[in-house]
């Protein structure tokens, strides 16, 4: 039977119509329930539209500083060992300011998890360009669209960060429709699986939509991604825990 | 109490906290405060604590919120430079109610300005260098003996308080030796509960560490609240040494390593026949307004002397009101003043000069 996911609260989201942010949620949800992990779990929240995550999420949770949920995570996880830490970041907090935080993080394999939504710009602040918008994108702050001489190259953090030993999960998902969702969620499973038998920093970079902010209809904004997003952010995984890659 | 041992300012920090109950340390590289990382880097493993060195000052803070946040005793350590950068980190541990110490051995600035001993981060530390209404607990110790002592009760405070409280130093007290007693360690079992720590919520409801309220009107409440606990703290932990001998005229304001150069031109200066004064503010803030109130009648002038271009002096100036007039000697960028700079301070102040002129 479909039912809410146990470490769900039973509240109304502030989420745009349209945008995916409550997936991506639920699919975190899912997968501490799966795990059994609800009451170990503490989750850091950061900023920009999942600022209030700690409202959603039924478990412990700390709200951290634009970018420094790694950090914040790290010091979580060095006291509480034997617990479940992870981030909920989005590409303004995590690509962008947040830089140096998840990369270090991820260098040391701290043992936590990230769920990195990347849709393509700034939400929160409505719609400013982020290091993951694509060329030519047309934002409130490019308004004569991303120029790559002016303001250079999309980020691909996935692919960065798999070139680090102590990443041992890195992948990226798309929630543009019912069969990459599933995806996804094999994914996120794995990603907590990666902390649970203590393998290293794990991360899920989600491609996600902005409908609100792209200034399309929610139907418009998923084919975008499709259509768009996906071939400057190939999908697939990046890193695999050692074990799980030998034949 | 153990024995009486030789031991470096900045070691015997580390030392202190382990002894206070700290387990974790995170920090970054700088000059002049590296031995309190490198000494804890070597001892927390051995007490099953955690030294992490962060990527960043900025992460080092972060990271303390974390493991505050978790319910764990917790430290970082900076000098000035370092220090800036972590006001952010530290205006979100005053919100989120996160207790916390954070050293500061102070250097020359602003910029990068050097790594001599320095007492111009007085304002940054007295007035919140970050943003919002806030304010944290800061004292200033003036021998390695009372850094310790005070280093342990900072954990005490910030968790009286669920408040970062900040111990402030200079080059000399973290790099010179002195004679200490070390405090018995404090059992672990004794420290007090948090039940309001990100542990997991087992049996009870989630807990939540935040600093923010959408609602103007809850942000307001909450601001109210911090008000009230940052008077209590004014109540209650104001520390300060008064020094009057019967006959003093002129009394000094003087704080840490000054104060102690201070002393020596106070002891000069009586086997000449004059007779001064000291007030040594121990916190900062709370700033002790009590031992001005106690020697403004027969005081003729207050000289307060700073390693910095007179920061403390305006809280001197608050205290007195008016009421006497409240000079200043103070030398900028590592220098410290010597003895004989500050004994001509003091006989301008007797002529009726203005020494800073």
């Amino acid at each position: 039977m479909f039912t809410r996911p146990k470490s769900m609260r039973k509240v109304v989201m502030h989420y745009c119509p349209g945008c995916t942010h409550g997936i991506a949620h639920r699919l975190v949800a899912e997968a501490i329930d799966e795990l059994g992990i609800q009451h170990r779990t503490i989750g850091v929240a950061s900023v920009g539209c999942s600022v209030l995550a700690y409202e959603y999420f039924d478990c412990d949770f700390q709200q951290a500083a634009h970018g420094r949920a790694p950090a914040v995570a790290t010091g979580i996880k060095r006291v509480l060992p034997d617990r479940v830490v992870f981030t909920y970041q989005g590409d303004g907090d995590l690509a962008s300011i947040g830089t140096a935080e998840i990369v270090h993080a991820a260098m040391r394999g701290e043992r936590i998890t990230v769920i990195f939504i990347n849709n393509a710009v700034y939400g929160m602040t409505g719609g400013q360009m982020a290091p993951t918008t694509l060329v030519g994108q047309v934002t409130t702050t490019s308004p004569g669209g991303r120029d790559p001489r002016h303001c250079g190259h999309p980020i691909r953090i996935a692919e960065m960060l798999a070139t680090l030993e102590g990443a041992a999960y890195v992948a990226r998902v798309s929630l543009h429709d019912p069969a990459h969702v599933a995806r996804a969620r094999r994914a996120v499973l794995k990603a907590f699986r990666t902390q649970l038998e203590d393998r290293g920093f794990a991360l899920v970079e989600m491609l996600s939509s902005c409908p609100t902010n792209w200034g399309m209809s929610p139907r418009e904004a998923l084919r975008w991604v499709k259509e768009k997003l996906i071939p400057q952010y190939p999908l697939g995984e990046f890193r695999v825990p050692e074990e799980e890659a030998r034949p | 109490m153990g024995e009486r041992i030789l031991m470096k300012g900045n070691e015997a920090i580390g030392e202190a906290a382990i002894r206070a109950g700290c387990r974790y340390f995170f920090g970054y590289p700088i000059t002049p405060q590296n031995e309190i990382p490198e000494y804890l880097s070597r001892r927390l493993p051995e007490v099953g604590g955690v030294f992490l060195q962060a990527e960043s000052e900025v992460a080092a803070i972060n990271m303390v919120y974390g493991a505050a946040g978790a319910g764990a005793r917790v430290m970082t350590s900076s000098s000035s430079p370092g220090i800036s950068l972590k006001q952010e980190g530290l205006s979100y541990l005053a919100g989120a109610e996160l207790p916390c110490v954070v050293v500061n051995i102070i250097r020359g600035g602003p910029g990068l300005g050097g790594i001599q001993p320095a007492q111009s981060d007085y304002f940054q530390a007295t007035r919140g260098g970050g943003h919002g209404d806030y304010r944290t607990p800061v004292f200033g110790p003036a021998s390695i003996q009372e850094m310790v002592e005070l280093v342990m009760e900072a954990f005490e405070v910030a968790d009286r308080y669920r408040n970062p409280v900040m111990v402030v130093g200079d080059g000399i007290l973290g790099q010179m030796m002195e004679p200490v007693v070390l405090p018995d360690p404090k059992p672990l079992d004794s420290l007090p509960a948090k039940p309001w720590a990100t542990t997991g919520n087992q049996g009870r409801p989630p807990n939540v560490i935040n600093s923010l309220f959408l609602d103007a009107n809850l942000c307001s409440r909450h601001n109210e609240h911090l008000q009230e606990k940052y008077r209590e703290i004014c109540r209650r932990e104001v520390r300060y040494e008064l020094v009057d001998p019967e006959g003093a005229e002129i009394y000094f304001v003087a704080y840490g390593t000054t104060s102690r150069v201070v002393r020596s031109v106070m002891n000069r200066a009586r086997e000449e026949g004059i007779i001064t004064g000291l007030i040594r503010p121990i916190t900062l803030w709370p700033f002790p307004q009590e031992p001005f109130e106690r020697v403004v009648e027969r005081a003729k002038a207050f000289l307060c002397v700073e390693m910095s271009a007179g920061q403390m002096v305006e809280d001197v100036r608050l205290a007195v009101n008016g009421r006497r007039p409240v000079h200043f000697y103070g030398r900028t960028g590592g220098v410290v003043p010597s003895p004989a700079e500050i004994a001509d301070a003091l006989r301008k102040v007797l002529e009726g000069r203005d020494p800073g002129a």
